[in-house]
């Protein structure tokens, strides 16, 4: 069983010792160490590009269309005439600017939402639940195909985002309930309850900082689970038509037969870059879960 | 039978707020569907616009968008309620379930088939992993699966059709039958059906393997704690009897649990596989009805999938008691 890690991290001495220890733990947790590689990785290449590379090649008809990789084109082109490196470059940030955004504002809805479900009990709960149940009981994608096909025309990476955020206070929602839930019986408190702390003094003071390994688990959840849903959506056609999303690539490919036609360059870049991006962010999630989560810590043999 | 109401209750609730979507979003984005579509069709064969106006009110009373707002949404729900999904807009004679009905039973097969090899192959596999006896090989091919659990179908569909439809070409890339063939219950068609099936259910058997194993290796951990497992240790029971009888049973139950959350998304993540492999079920349909903007045929898809979603939660619902015990005695137990 591998050492607990110390309970709070305001315990650790200086910055260098503090970063050792950092490196330490995620050379223990495999899944954290491995996922925030990758990602730091392909991160590091899209900020590299974005810095050396001609990225204004991701427009259509800005490069020869239909050319497989070479040492003028890294990737090869697509048959519109994008440089699929660049179109890496760009649709990759775009793709993770939705997840984030779109991440982060679920996760702040449903933080509220839980907490005020979770704290304040009674019909308030009744009601939120219900909403997060009915909510939870869709195939978000079914839904979100509902919405996007009524304003396909007018879709764009800033409306992807709030179509999305629209289901991915779900998730965050039904975990920050049930830890405050289990929270408000805590012996803290308690203790700060008979001190006469008020609620806002409760939730922000005591609930709050005891709350951020879960508000970053689910942050990092629902940033998957948003990018999962705005993939899926650009994948069927339902992406902002004219901007280079990792999916919107996707769904070119497959539109042209790009496998058909040889090219086998168009599809295996976006795909594989979206592997290397959901793999890195089900990594970081596993890691994170066992951090906020020590339970889950196997460490080994069993 | 709580349990069983309660998933009904749900769904309704779903489906009325999916078709209340679809019916007033294109009315508050003050568009209208029908002209745009009528149009767009008439730009496309290069007619003229001569008389389109005529054409947009014969078709408005046919589709019933001249009526009040209040009118029209109340006999859309009616509509729905009796499962009547209307007249799609490009097939425009054909009614909506007569395109869903004919894709339905490819989806469903698909489906049913790859989901329920995945499931087996990867409840097997966490237990296993679990297991004290398991080889030093399975602990480092199951993370494997896991792994693959966060790529979506799709992708893994697209990286088979390269390595084994284009490189190797020992699958067909596309379709669900050949070109030509004689649909009907012989040998020869349902052997071709058959293995234009195996790639697009690999990509869902491969990625999905993955949450079976994870839930199921979850489960497995508590069970092994459990008093009984000491118990029948020490009366002497075999390994074998021991896995099987004692742990796997008892790990076995929350596991159609996860099934039941996780079928949703695995349908949702079907629909792009069939888009893949152009595969003649709903996925392709709602495809193909997303690309010539047929509202009334995209919903039809989405309504036909979510009710695909909710009958198959109550069978599992009434399966459960059959699996568990508790439930069959006790009435409502845990949920």
């Amino acid at each position: 069983m591998a050492r607990a890690l110390p309970a709070t991290p305001l315990e650790w001495g200086s910055s260098r010792r503090r970063w050792r220890s950092v490196l330490l733990y995620l050379g223990r947790n495999r899944s954290l160490g491995a996922g925030l590689l990758l990602l730091l990785a392909l991160f590091t290449l899209v900020a590299a590009g974005h810095a050396f590379y001609d990225i204004a090649l991701a427009e259509p008809l800005s490069a020869s269309p239909g050319k497989p990789p070479s040492a003028r084109y890294w990737l090869g082109t697509d048959k519109q005439g994008r440089d699929l490196f660049a179109v890496l470059i760009v649709g990759t940030w775009l793709t993770a600017k939705v997840g984030l955004l779109a991440g982060f504002f679920g996760v702040v809805i449903g933080t509220v939402l839980g907490f005020l479900a979770g704290f304040f009990r009674g019909w308030t709960d009744a009601v939120i639940s219900l909403l997060t149940d009915v909510f939870l009981a869709v195939p978000p994608l079914l839904i979100l195909i509902v919405i996007a096909a009524n304003i396909k025309g007018s879709m764009s990476t800033d409306s992807m985002v709030w179509i999305i955020a629209a289901l991915a206070w779900r998730e965050p929602a039904r975990r920050i309930r049930s830890q405050v839930l289990v929270m408000r019986e805590a012996g803290y408190v308690n203790t700060a309850r008979l001190n006469g702390t008020g609620a806002f003094g409760i939730i922000f003071k005591e609930m709050m900082p005891n709350l951020l390994p879960y508000l970053m688990v689910s942050f990092v959840l629902a940033t998957a689970t948003a990018v999962l849903a705005s993939v899926g959506l650009e994948a069927l056609g339902l992406g902002p038509q004219n901007e280079p999303t990792l999916g919107m690539t996707v769904y070119w490919a497959i539109h042209y037969s790009a496998f058909l036609l040889g090219m086998w360059w168009w599809v295996l870049t976006p795909v594989i870059t979206l592997v290397v991006l959901f793999v890195g962010l089900y990594l970081v999630t596993a890691g994170l879960d066992e951090l906020a989560n020590p339970r889950l810590r196997t460490g080994g043999a069993r | 039978m709580i349990r069983v109401t309660k998933r009904l209750g749900l769904m309704v609730l779903v489906i009325w707020l999916a078709a209340s979507i679809n019916f007033l979003l294109p009315r508050l984005t003050d568009r209208d569907p029908i002209e745009e579509r009528l149009a767009q069709a008439l730009g496309d064969s290069g007619g003229s616009a001569v008389g389109i106006e005529e054409m947009v009110e014969q078709y408005k009373a046919k589709f019933g968008t001249d009526r009040p707002l209040w009118r029209q949404y109340l006999s859309m729900l009616g509509d729905t309620a009796r499962f009547d999904l209307g007249v799609s807009i490009n097939y425009f004679p054909d009614r909506v379930s007569q395109h869903v009905l004919t894709a339905l039973p490819w989806s469903i097969v698909l489906l049913g088939v790859a989901t329920l090899i995945s499931f087996v192959i990867g409840t097997f596999l966490g237990a296993l992993t679990i297991w004290r006896r398991s080889s030093a090989w399975l602990a480092r091919i199951v993370p494997l699966f896991m792994v693959l659990a966060a790529i979506p179908f799709y992708l893994v569909g697209l990286i088979l059709v390269y390595v084994f439809a284009l490189v190797l070409g020992w699958f067909p890339p596309a379709r669900g039958y050949s070109v030509g063939l004689n649909l009907g219950w012989n040998p020869t068609a349902i052997a071709d059906v058959a293995y234009h099936a195996v790639l697009p259910a690999l990509s869902i058997v491969l990625a999905a393997i993955g949450i079976w194993a994870l839930s199921m290796r979850g489960m497995m951990v508590t069970v092994q704690g459990e008093d009984y497992m000491n118990f029948a240790r020490a009366k002497g029971l075999s390994d074998r009897r021991r896995f099987w009888r004692y742990a796997v049973r008892n790990a076995m139950t929350p596991q159609i649990t996860t099934l039941v959350l996780s079928f949703g998304n695995i349908v949702a993540g079907a629909i792009l596989v069939e888009r893949v492999f152009v595969y003649p079920g709903i996925g392709t349909l709602l495809y193909n009805s997303v690309l010539l903007v047929d509202y009334f045929l995209i919903f039809g898809c989405v309504f036909v999938l979510i009710l695909t979603v909710a009958v198959s939660l109550m069978l599992l619902d009434l399966l459960y008691p059959l699996l568990d015990p508790r439930i069959r005695a006790g009435g409502e137990a845990h949920g």
